[in-house]
C-alpha cells in the first residue's frame, strides 16, 4: 500500500455501467479507474446500478463512491438522489447540481447568467412538434439560427444524436435522430473554431482547471467512433491557442463550474470562436477511458490519474463530514 | 494548490497508426456497438443476440463426464494434437452429417475452431485483395467481417422465398468476369439462413448447382442450422450431399452442441483438403483438442441426436411465441419471414423507416434487434431487422415484440409529424456490425 493510500482507510466504490447509450465507455471509465485506484493500494469494488449496490453499501466499511456512469441516470441526478438519500458520501456534483448540468437546455442560459459566453439556444419538446406541426417551427428555427446549425438531444452525450445541419432538407432528419435520443431536442448557433476540453478539479482548495486538450478529429467531426477509437483523433495539450485564450478558457470553465456547483469534477466542452470562447456543455461525469480528454489533461498537469482520484475522494469524504457536522 | 505548468502532448493516442496494414481500415469504434453493450443487460430483451440456448444440456453428466476424460485420458486430451483434427472427432462429424445427407470419408474432414475459422481458411486459400465473393442479400454478418478482412469485394445476390435466384447469380458472374473481376466462390447458408429465416428449395439448389458448374464456380455451403428444422416437413438434402466436387462444406457444433467449444469443421474436396489442412496449422497448429474429446464423448455416451429434437422443440416454442407476438403488436405495412428453422426472423419495416436510426429508441424502450444494414455492404437493408428467438424465453419474446411494436408506432406517428417517408439507403462498414456474441 503506497503512503497516499494509508491515509485513506475507507473503501472506494467505483459505479459503472447502467443502461444509458454510454454503458460501455461508462465501464471502461470504470475499469479505469478501480485499477488506477488498486494500484495505489486502496480498497476497491466495483458495481454496476443494480440491485447489488444497496448490499454493497451497506457492507462496505467506510464507503465513499466515485460514480462514472455516463449519461441517463448516471449524470441526471437519478443516481446521485439515491446515494444522497442513502447518506454516502459521492465524488463529484450533488443531485441537484447534476440535475441541471446535465439537461443542456437548463444548463447553458444558467451558465450564461455567470456571464459566461454560449451559443444563442433553443430548446424544443417533441410534443411541441406534433401538436403545432412541425413544418412552422422548423421554418422558424431555420430562420432564427441560419445554417450550419447544430441539433442535439438535451440530455445525453458522447456526441449521440448530433448533427450537424447545413441546409433545410436535412433539419426534419436530424430532428427525428436527436429524438430518438432524448424527449427534448437543442437547437444552436453552429461555432466554427477550435474544440476544447477543459476538466475542473477540486483537491480541496477549490476549483482548478486542468490545462485544455485540444481536439482534432482525423475526420472531422468528434463524433462517437473519433471519440473512443484510438488514432481517430489528434490531442494536443496544452492546446495551440494563445496564452490568453486559454486562460480565458480556464476561468470559463472554472466559472461554469462554479455556477453549476460541480464539486470534486467537471469537464467543460468550449469551442475557441472568431470571437473568443464558448461554453458548449458541460459533464459531470467526464470518461476517463484511454481515449479520454480529461486524463489528458491530468497528465499534462503532471499529476497521477490515481492520486488525483484518490484526492478527489478524500474531498468528496470532508465535505460529507463537514455537511453533516455544519 | 496550484498545477505546474503544462507538460506538452501531442498525441492520437495510439502509437501505431501508420503501422497498421491496409485491410485493418476501418476497424473502429461504433456507436451501434454501444448500443448492443446495454443489449445484455437482464432489463433489456435482447432479440439481437445469436446465442444458442444451452441451458438444457445435461450439464452434470457432462462434467462428470469431462472429469472422467481428464482423469482417464487427459495427457492426449490437453496435448497437442492433429492439424486436421482427432479421427475420433472426424468420424463423428461424419455421422452429423449423414442426417444431412452427407455421404463423407473422415479423410477429407478438417476441424477447425468454430465454422468461422474454417471460413477464415477457406477465405485465405482462395481470395487475393479485390477478388469478389458472391452472398446472399443479406448474408450472415460474420462472413463480410472475414471477407473484409482479406480485402475481398463482396458483391450481393437476390434471394426470394425459396433463397438464390439463380439468374440473377449467373446474371452477377458474367457481369462481375465482363469487368475484369475474379470471381472465387458463391458463400451460401441455405438452411435457415442467417439473417433471413429463408431456406433454399431443393430445386433451387440443383439449380444453383447447374449455374456454378456452368460458369466453373466454387460453392461454399455453411451449415450451421441445418438440423433445427422446426416444422414437420421433409428436411432439405445439403447441397453438398447433391455434388462433392464443387461445394466447400462448413460445419458446426455451435448450435447442436454449445458454441464455447468452439468446434466446427470444413469438408472439402480432396485437393482443397490439402491446402486446408497446411493453412490450418500455420494458423493454430492444431484445433482445440480438449474440445474435439469432450464432443467425441458426449456423442458416444449421451443421446446426442435425442437432445437436438428436445432443442427443436425448445426453439420452436420461441418461434412461435415470436411470429404471434409479431402479428400482434406490428404497425400495418411491416412484414416479416416464417422461418421453418434455425435462429431468425427477417422483419421488413414500413416504408421510411429506418431500422438503424431506430436503434436508439429501441433500446431506451430496452428492447434490441439487429438493423439490417449490417448485413449488406452495399448499403442496403435500412428498412430491415434482424430478430433472433434462440436466447429469451417464448415469455420474454412475446414482451419484446410488444415493446418493439409500442417504439414502432411511436416512430411512425414522428415520421408523420415531420413528414418523413422516404427510405434513405444508409451505408454501415463492418464495424458497425455487432460483436461475435450478437452475430
Amino acid at each position: 500500500m503506497s503512503a497516499a493510500a494509508s491515509e485513506f482507510d475507507g473503501t472506494i466504490v467505483v459505479l459503472a455501467g447502467g443502461l444509458s447509450h454510454e454503458r460501455d465507455v461508462s465501464l471502461r471509465s470504470g475499469r479505469r479507474v478501480a485499477q488506477a485506484l488498486r494500484d495505489l493500494g486502496c480498497s476497491v469494488l466495483e458495481s454496476d446500478v443494480t440491485p447489488e449496490l444497496f448490499w454493497m453499501l451497506q457492507t462496505a466499511s467506510d464507503p465513499v463512491v466515485f460514480p462514472v456512469v455516463h449519461g441517463g441516470v448516471g449524470e441526471d441526478g437519478s443516481l446521485r438522489q439515491v446515494l444522497e438519500l442513502l447518506d454516502v458520501p459521492t465524488v463529484g456534483a450533488s443531485a441537484t447540481a447534476a440535475r441541471l448540468a446535465f439537461d443542456k437546455s437548463i444548463c447553458t442560459p444558467v451558465v450564461a447568467t455567470a456571464g459566461v459566453r454560449v451559443p444563442r439556444q433553443a430548446a424544443l419538446p417533441q410534443e411541441m412538434f406534433q401538436e403545432l406541426g412541425a413544418q412552422p417551427l422548423i421554418a422558424r428555427l431555420a430562420e432564427e439560427f441560419g445554417f450550419p446549425l447544430v441539433v442535439k438531444p438535451a440530455r445525453g452525450g458522447s456526441a449521440l444524436g448530433y448533427s450537424k445541419v447545413t441546409q433545410a432538407s436535412e433539419l426534419p432528419a436530424a430532428i427525428v435522430g436527436a429524438f430518438s435520443y432524448s424527449p427534448v431536442v437543442v437547437f444552436e448557433e453552429f461555432i466554427d473554431g477550435v474544440e476544447v476540453a477543459v476538466g475542473v478539479i477540486d483537491r480541496g482548495s477549490g476549483p482548478e482547471a486542468l490545462p485544455a486538450v485540444e481536439i482534432r478529429p482525423r475526420s472531422g467531426a468528434y463524433d462517437y467512433t473519433a471519440r473512443y477509437t484510438a488514432g481517430e483523433t489528434r490531442f494536443i495539450v496544452p492546446a495551440e491557442i494563445d496564452a490568453d485564450v486559454a486562460a480565458e478558457c480556464a476561468e470559463m470553465a472554472v466559472s461554469a463550474h462554479v455556477r453549476l456547483n460541480l464539486a470534486e469534477l467537471s469537464r467543460a466542452d468550449i469551442i475557441v470562436g472568431p470571437d473568443g470562447p464558448v461554453f458548449i456543455e458541460t459533464n459531470v461525469a467526464p470518461g476517463l477511458t484511454e481515449t479520454s480528454t480529461v486524463p489528458l489533461g491530468i497528465e499534462a498537469a503532471g499529476l497521477g490519474l490515481a492520486s488525483l482520484c484518490l484526492d478527489l475522494v478524500r474531498v468528496a469524504r470532508q465535505r460529507h463530514l463537514s455537511r453533516h457536522a455544519g | 494548490m496550484h498545477l505546474p505548468d503544462p507538460l506538452h502532448r501531442d498525441t492520437v493516442l495510439d502509437t501505431y497508426v501508420d503501422h497498421y496494414a491496409e485491410r485493418t481500415h476501418g476497424m473502429s469504434v461504433s456507436a451501434v456497438r454501444a448500443l448492443f453493450s446495454v443489449a445484455n443487460r437482464p432489463e433489456v430483451v435482447s432479440l439481437a443476440g445469436g446465442m444458442p440456448n444451452i441451458a438444457d444440456l445435461p450439464r452434470i453428466e457432462l462434467g462428470a463426464a469431462v472429469d472422467r476424460l481428464i482423469r482417464e485420458n487427459g495427457t492426449q486430451a490437453m496435448q497437442y494434437g492433429s492439424g486436421q483434427g482427432e479421427l475420433v472427432m472426424r468420424e463423428r462429424i461424419c455421422d452429423v452429417m449423414a442426417l444431412e445427407g452427407i455421404r463423407a470419408n473422415p479423410d477429407d474432414v478438417v476441424v477447425t475452431c468454430g465454422s468461422s475459422q474454417g471460413l477464415d481458411l477457406v477465405t485465405r486459400l482462395f481470395c487475393d485483395p479485390g477478388d469478389v465473393v458472391l452472398a446472399e442479400a443479406p448474408t450472415y454478418v460474420g462472413a463480410i467481417g472475414t471477407f473484409n478482412s482479406y480485402q475481398a469485394e463482396i458483391h450481393h445476390v437476390a434471394m426470394d422465398d425459396d433463397g438464390l435466384r439463380p439468374d440473377d447469380l449467373r446474371t452477377a458472374i458474367r457481369t462481375l468476369r465482363a469487368a475484369g473481376k475474379k470471381v472465387k466462390f458463391l458463400y451460401t447458408v441455405p438452411n435457415f439462413q442467417n439473417p433471413s429465416g429463408i431456406t433454399q428449395s431443393l430445386e433451387r439448389r440443383r439449380d444453383l448447382l447447374a449455374v456454378a458448374r456452368e460458369e466453373d464456380l466454387l460453392i461454399v455451403e455453411d451449415n450451421p442450422y441445418g438440423l433445427l428444422q422446426l416444422d414437420a416437413d421433409e428436411p432439405t438434402p445439403a447441397i453438398r450431399s447433391l455434388d462433392g466436387d464443387n461445394v466447400i462444406y462448413l460445419g458446426s457444433f455451435s448450435k447442436t452442441f454449445a458454441p464455447g467449444f468452439r468446434v466446427g469443421w470444413v469438408l472439402a474436396p480432396h485437393a482443397v483438403r490439402e491446402r486446408l489442412l497446411i493453412a490450418q496449422e500455420a494458423a493454430t497448429l492444431c484445433p482445440p483438442v480438449f474440445s474435439q474429446f469432450v464432443i467425441s464423448q458426449y456423442m458416444t455416451d449421451f443421446d446426442w441426436k435425442g437432445q437436438i429434437v428436445a432443442f427443436r422443440d425448445m426453439y420452436r416454442a420461441r418461434r412461435d411465441a415470436m411470429l404471434t407476438g409479431l402479428a400482434e403488436h406490428m404497425p400495418a405495412g411491416t412484414s416479416w419471414t416464417h422461418p421453418r428453422g434455425g435462429f431468425f426472423v427477417w422483419v421488413t419495416l414500413p416504408e421510411g423507416i429506418d431500422a438503424y436510426a431506430l436503434l436508439p429508441r429501441a433500446v431506451t424502450a430496452k428492447v434490441a434487434y439487429v438493423p439490417g444494414t449490417a448485413f449488406f455492404t452495399d448499403g442496403l437493408g435500412s428498412r430491415n431487422m434482424r430478430l433472433s428467438f434462440c436466447f429469451p424465453t417464448a415469455e420474454r419474446i412475446l414482451e419484446g415484440t410488444r415493446r418493439l411494436g409500442e417504439v414502432l408506432h411511436n416512430e411512425l406517428e414522428i415520421h408523420k409529424t415531420f413528414g418523413l417517408g422516404v427510405d434513405v439507403p444508409r451505408h454501415i462498414d463492418a464495424t458497425g456490425a455487432p460483436a461475435p456474441n450478437i452475430s
